[in-house]
């Protein structure tokens, strides 16, 4: 590999397909622990994903696209995301996206006993992750 | 000697019979090229992630993790993936063989179904069958794949269950197809897995290696399983397509061999008429 490159290659794999994959200089997403950005030379790392954006640099262009759950797996020169969903901003059901944000917000105001917060939470995350996506395109 | 109208009658209803075989194996001929691109596409997430999962279990060898060890319950949980529909030749019952030849007592064995055959088999079997969702077949997807999933996973970690196995048809290729079972947890991982390459990179878990492997160990299962349904989904329009063709060179051969046994009979009736008209003509003169 040339000396000096800030190229490191990046993969999106979904159970489906291939979501993406190609070169990058910077690359943003988010983690359970927060968002990070990676440039390239970077530890090897595993990390779990959180329902978020993911943004691919590529010297002026800019790829984003929403990612659900999964993890990631970032190494020196490769970074390699296993999500269980990834969709393209133009691939977003955004009336879907507002309704699924309105059912798993009104789970979590009603706050009976026997819903899953945990799971109304994701859901909700995972609707305003779309409706963010979908507003980008 | 069957009579001419019998024979004919036979051939027909073969023939029809024929007709619908033929068509049957077209559809689950273009079937099986749609499972099997679908097969391939799962492959790359798939050796990611047991390379992934391969490689952290190696170097975080003596880690004590519930996923790792077996439960306390000597209760077994079995998936178990066949077909909704039948006349797929040995497909549904070579999977259930593989369950009834274990040396597992029926008590101890909790039946997780995914496609009716199977759940019929077995429960006539006296198995018990905990879950039956057989509506997955008909299309698979990932998150019908993950709800099962978390239910066979809770069983686990709520200690209903010591193990988990999972019961499908591994699509070799078109015409070779294998009944398999594998167990998913707790996760068994060979003893040769950490290779030069990877023993090299040290690894760094956020946010700590417990929390990765909880959530990545659940995924995994997830993937291998969603794999076996789409193989599965493979191997039954396989099998189908196979015993389809089978059905259709038999029906050829039984037609052919009436049709012959329909000229004999023809012959041998014109004949008879022959004799008897000969027979009265001389009768008269």
């Amino acid at each position: 590999m040339a000396e000096g490159s800030r190229f490191f290659k990046v993969e999106i794999i979904t159970p489906d397909r291939i979501f993406y994959t190609g070169e990058a200089d910077f690359l943003e997403f988010v983690t359970s622990e927060g968002e990070i950005g990676v440039y390239r030379d970077h530890i090897p790392m595993t990390t779990v994903l959180a329902p978020g954006i993911v943004t691919i640099h590529s010297g002026e262009e800019e790829k984003r696209a929403a990612v659900h759950a999964g993890f990631a797996e970032i190494l020196n020169d490769k970074v390699t995301l296993l999500a269980e969903l990834a969709e393209w901003p133009d691939e977003i059901d955004v009336d879907r996206a507002e309704a699924a944000k309105a059912r798993a917000e009104e789970r979590l105001a009603a706050h009976t006993e026997d819903i899953d917060v945990k799971r109304a939470e994701f859901a909700l995350r995972k609707a305003l992750t779309r409706i963010d996506a979908a507003g980008m395109r | 000697m069957a009579s001419m109208r019998d024979i004919k009658r036979r051939k027909q209803s073969i023939s029809s019979t024929q007709q619908i075989t033929k068509a049957m194996k077209l559809v689950s001929t273009v079937k099986l090229q749609k499972a099997k691109t679908r097969a391939e596409q799962t492959d790359p997430y798939f050796n990611y992630m047991y390379k992934t999962v391969k490689s952290m279990l190696a170097r975080s060898g003596n880690i004590d993790h519930p996923y790792l060890t077996a439960g306390e319950s000597t209760k077994k949980a079995v998936v178990v993936i066949t077909s909704n529909r039948g006349l797929a030749g040995g497909y549904n019952s070579n999977i259930v063989k593989l369950i009834t030849g274990t040396d597992w007592n029926v008590d101890d064995v909790e039946i997780y179904a995914v496609g009716g055959k199977g759940a019929e088999g077995l429960e006539r079997r006296g198995y018990h069958i905990a879950e039956n969702a057989s509506h997955i077949m008909e299309n698979p997807t990932y998150p019908d794949a993950a709800a099962l999933c978390n239910k066979v996973l809770e069983a686990f970690t709520s200690g209903e269950v010591g193990e988990i196995y999972l019961a499908y048809t591994h699509f070799k290729n078109t015409v070779s197809h294998e009944p398999q079972m594998i167990k998913l947890l707790p996760v068994e991982i060979d003893a040769d897995a950490d290779d030069a390459e990877d023993s090299n990179i040290l690894m760094n878990y956020e946010p700590n290696e417990e929390e990765a492997l909880n959530t990545i160990i659940p995924k995994y299962v997830t993937s291998l399983f969603y794999g076996a349904l789409v193989e599965a989904v493979a191997s039954e329009n396989g099998a189908r397509m196979q015993a389809m063709d089978s059905a259709t060179s038999n029906a050829e051969d039984m037609i052919s061999d009436l049709t012959l046994k329909y000229n004999r009979a023809r012959q041998g009736s014109i004949t008879q008429e022959l004799t008897e008209i000969i027979a009265g003509a001389n009768a008269i003169s």
